[in-house]
């Protein structure tokens, strides 16, 4: 039974950082991405091949994860945020299910049937095999992830991304780089994906295709709309809640993405700012103001 | 030249908003750009900051061709704006704001911010200083955590200017920054936008209040249909024919009616 609780918390922690990281994108910058499984995913492969084939340590596939999967994103983020809302909604779902097609199709990454046999993480005598000491090693990235959003948000740079949310052309008449900032923000939440990415390869040990696909994208989707757009906390107890409550109705698995398109929008009709936003944060996506904007 | 402005035109599709407009500004100058509704005098400012590009055309800063740059390389050679239609950061408090404007001079690149050098925190304690005095400039000051939106008109007015001389810029665009006040609140702006001039910063403003921009501008532009049909001090813009058919339509227009 702890066995199962740890392996809830190690799981909860990794949809953690994933929420956290497009929170980044869609809380702090007001972008939409609907493809944010595709770097989680690009992320546990690039670390469970280099394991498997260069028998790398996992605390240097670890890092090489996170940069190839930031790599995509800055290539990605590069041409579509110049984008509007709309159109970078559509890329980036594209993208996700190009991601998820090469995954499937490619020999290296083995098809549908995925990579086996991915080796746990190994240092100095400590047993990673062991949950616990997993969900420490876990606990360590979230950690990371926590204090490096927290410090940005609330430096200028936050100031940025919040003034580039609210306004994007009053902004850029302040002085905001407001291309160079959504391009950054875009390629390190991509990057922390790509970390969770890895810890998971290496925790489950077999990977495929079907992790990284829409379905994933839109459960994070979820957790960050469900805590609040903009809130860290939201994103720590969205992540939670729908890591926990799946496994509660375990049941009704089949209908798993029908709730999640339901608590959508449900949420965005009677909640839009999550169960921890501060309300006036995701005005951009609710619906109020779009009957405001045409009432103009 | 402070700001020149040479042979300035734009076209919306069909639609010719400016048409060859040129127009100078001195340093330290208080000038105004008056004009019907739909002259030109938004587009503008709006190719001036570079919202918009232009069609053709100049734009001298200081010297510098600044015509075609995007707004935030505009917003670091010293120019700063407010809007018509107030344009504040909603979900950000009073303070946020205006330290917003404070961007461009502050420096440090993510690592540093990510590790909070001291040096960072000495740089945000100085900034949060100075944009308290703007604030209290502006008066705002007993409203700094206060949401931008939650405020009243007349002050979201006065915060959009305390945004904007957070750049601490050497040239102000206000655009109508009277619409919608009351008188009181018009008299309080004049003053202030006096004191702005103390700061050194040259203001140039889009103004329909005619005792406003009569009594504090050194030198009005007169814009119609895209065109300048007149520039001048207040005084000869008052008795200029051609800027009195503009505002109140000719003679025998009047009788037609």
């Amino acid at each position: 039974m702890t066995e199962y609780f740890l392996h809830i918390a190690i799981i909860s922690a990794l949809h953690i950082i994933l929420a956290l990281s497009l929170n980044l994108i869609i809380g702090y910058c007001g972008q939409v991405s609907l493809g944010h499984a595709a770097f989680y995913g690009l992320g546990a492969y690039t670390s469970a091949l280099a394991a498997i084939h260069w028998q790398a340590s996992f605390f240097l596939t670890l890092p090489l994860a996170g940069v190839v999967a930031a790599l995509f994103g800055l290539g990605l983020g590069i041409p579509t945020l110049r984008l509007r809302d709309d159109y970078l909604a559509i890329v980036t779902l594209g993208f996700g299910i190009i991601v998820d097609l090469i995954l499937l199709n490619l020999e290296v990454t083995g098809g549908p049937d995925g990579l086996v046999r991915i080796p746990p993480p190994q240092l100095a005598g400590v047993d990673f095999r062991n949950k616990f000491m997993y969900l420490l090693l876990v606990a360590l990235v979230v950690a990371f992830t926590l204090g490096l959003i927290y410090r940005l948000v609330h430096s200028r740079h936050g100031r940025a991304l919040k003034a580039i949310r609210d306004h994007e052309m009053t902004a850029r008449v302040m002085g905001i780089n407001a291309a160079a900032y959504k391009i950054s923000i875009f390629t390190l939440a991509a990057g922390l994906a790509g970390l969770a990415g890895a810890l998971y390869a290496h925790y489950i040990t077999f990977i495929n295709p079907e992790s990284f696909g829409l379905h994933t994208s839109i459960l994070v989707l979820t957790m960050v709309v469900l805590g609040g757009m903009g809130s860290i906390l939201g994103s720590v107890v969205g992540a939670g809640v729908l890591t926990i409550l799946p496994e509660l109705f375990r049941r009704f698995a089949d209908y798993q993405d029908l709730a999640y398109g339901a608590m959508l929008i449900a949420l965005l009709i009677w909640r839009p700012q999550g169960l921890l936003g501060t309300g006036k944060i995701s005005q951009k996506f609710s619906l109020a103001k779009n009957r405001a904007k045409k009432g103009n | 030249m402070f700001l020149e402005i040479d042979q300035l035109s734009k076209s919306f599709g069909g639609l010719q908003a400016l048409d060859r407009v040129s127009f100078q500004v001195q340093m330290g100058a208080i000038q105004a750009l008056i004009g019907p509704n739909g002259a030109g005098k938004t587009t503008c400012f709006n190719l001036i900051s570079g919202v918009l590009p232009p069609s053709a055309g100049s734009i001298r800063l200081l010297g510098r061709e600044i015509s075609g740059l995007p707004p935030h390389q505009i917003a670091r050679l010293g120019l700063a704006r407010t809007f018509q239609n107030i344009q504040l950061f909603g979900g950000m408090t009073v303070l946020e704001n205006v330290l917003v404007g404070q961007h461009i001079h502050l420096h440090g690149n993510l690592l540093a911010t990510l590790l909070n050098l001291p040096a960072i925190r000495r740089q945000e304690r100085r900034s949060i200083a100075y944009v308290r005095e703007l604030l209290d400039f502006v008066g705002l000051a007993d409203k700094e955590s206060w949401s931008a939106d939650s405020l009243a008109y007349g002050e979201q007015r006065r915060l959009e200017i305390a945004r904007a001389l957070a750049l601490q810029p050497r040239l102000l665009l206000l655009d109508e920054p009277a619409a919608g006040m009351n008188p009181r609140e018009t008299e309080d702006l004049m003053a202030l936008i006096a004191s702005i001039q103390e700061r050194d910063i040259t203001v140039l403003l889009i103004e329909h209040d005619m005792n406003l921009v009569m009594n504090i501008s050194k030198s009005i532009v007169v814009f119609d249909q895209g065109r300048v049909i007149a520039q001048g001090p207040p005084r000869a813009i008052r008795q200029n024919p051609q800027v009195i058919e503009a505002y109140l339509g000719k003679e025998e227009d009047a009788d037609d009616v």
